[in-house]
């Protein structure tokens, strides 16, 4: 499995350019170059679902982000600025965090099971009845539309109210000049 | 928004065909094979997507599609929503799988889920294009 | 082990970003960079060594899955993350009109 790792410090990489470079655009497509990652990295881990839709999500989300960076500006000019003093707070209090973080899940992982030896103590049982209780033979559509349909339902509740909250926002009749 | 060129409108006219049956086929079969509602509903607001890109739409246009958008979310959404009251209404829970299972692996099985995916497709196609056409089409007024 | 923590590294530098940045689109790539290292880090989870995607191919051969449940609750987020960042970057938008910069601390001296 040396090729998950060698996508982890890819991503990590490409994740530390999108943060610290000048120009937004080069930012944005250092963001794609990350999500592509992870696209690649569910089919690796046996999750073709979940790399259809993000390869097509991770499209969307760089055509939004441009459209966005050509309607303002592409340089980012706060990089190379005199550093204020919250920020220096800022990174001070983000360094505690982050090692107070890292500790916690450090403990929390070490509670999972390792990698590669999930338990599913509730998949077996929908693996073993799934195709004789539902019918379906893609075990993914089987969870998110009948064992736990309701909360696919809230999930399109939540996309319906960005949606609302994108077109409203954005609208042309009824604005202040 | 206007159009782009020449070449990119043929390979366009060319391609756009394709993924529109791609986003439908992984709709239709999402129980079968790797899919479902949520993949083939962004594929298909990609097609849409695309089209818009590379032809343009003038004002007119792009208020109309955008009326037409938030009509099929609204379809889709009450779509979703019928279902799982059909469940409650017929036996009394809440997205209960009411209808008859079929024939494992065929494409007329497991009930209720094709209903499910074909809601969601439209439902999330239609929302994305709308989120598209509200930030990135003809310039919504930043100008005046 | 090690790959769970570069997951969570991946999470830290999302969270870098939006906490010491001064941009408004370095703040939104930083929610998004959080979203992958998440997501990830679920699918991550349910991965069984040898095993296969969780589709049934033909009834009575072996079901060897990888567990299909945390795929199944990252399914839905990854269309949900979009819509959120979609309406992120609406609001950037709109204050960008309003104010001409991405930098927050001139948008604060504007204001105040």
């Amino acid at each position: 499995m040396i090729e998950l790792y060698l996508f982890l410090v890819f991503m990590i990489v490409a994740a530390i350019i999108a943060t610290e470079i000048k120009d937004l655009l080069a930012a944005v497509i250092s963001l794609g170059a990350v999500g592509f990652s992870v696209a690649i990295m569910f089919i690796l881990v046996q999750a073709p679902d979940l790399a259809i839709v993000q390869i097509v999500v991770e499209v969307l989300t760089v055509v939004i982000f441009v459209a966005v960076i050509l309607r303002s500006t592409h340089i980012d000019e706060t990089v190379g600025k005199k550093i204020a003093g919250t920020q220096i707070t800022a990174v001070v209090l983000f360094s505690v965090f982050a090692f107070l973080f890292l500790f916690a899940m450090f403990k929390a992982i070490q509670e999972l099971p390792a990698f590669g030896n999930a338990t599913m103590r509730i998949a077996k049982e929908y693996i073993r009845l799934g195709l004789t209780q539902v019918g379906g033979a893609n075990m993914v559509a089987n969870v998110i539309l009948d064992y736990r349909a309701l909360d696919t339902l809230g999930e399109a509740t939540v996309l319906f109210t960005s949606v609302i909250g994108v077109v409203a926002l954005m609208r042309k009749s009824g604005r202040k000049k | 928004m206007k159009g782009m060129s020449l070449i990119v409108k043929s390979i366009t006219n060319v391609v756009i065909g394709f993924i529109f049956i791609y986003g439908i086929y992984i709709i239709l079969h999402g129980h079968l094979t790797p899919g479902g509602g949520f993949a083939g509903g962004v594929i298909l607001a990609g097609a849409f997507i695309l089209r818009i890109i590379a032809f343009g739409a003038d004002a007119k246009g792009e208020d109309r599609s955008s009326l037409t958008a938030s009509v099929f979310e609204s379809v889709g959404g009450l779509l979703f929503l019928g279902v799982a009251l059909a469940g409650m209404a017929i036996t009394g829970i809440f997205f209960l799988n009411f209808l008859p299972k079929g024939v494992p692996l065929a494409l007329s099985s497991a009930g209720i889920i094709p209903i499910c995916n074909i809601a969601i497709g439209i439902k999330v196609s239609a929302g994305l294009f709308s989120i598209f056409l509200a930030i990135a089409a003809v310039k919504s007024g930043i100008e005046d | 082990m090690i790959i769970f923590i570069s997951c969570i590294i991946l999470f830290l530098i999302g969270l870098y970003s939006i906490v010491t940045k001064r941009n408004l689109i370095k703040i939104a790539i930083g929610f998004a960079l959080m979203e992958y290292a998440i997501n990830l880090l679920f699918a991550l989870i349910g991965f069984r060594k040898g095993a296969l995607a969780p589709i049934i191919t033909s009834v009575d051969s072996p079901h060897n899955f990888v567990d299909p449940i945390p795929q199944a609750l990252v399914l839905t987020a990854i269309v949900i993350a979009l819509g959120t960042t979609a309406l992120m970057l609406v609001v950037i938008m709109r204050i960008y009109e309003k104010y001409k910069t991405f930098d927050i601390a001139e948008i604060k001296k504007l204001k105040g």
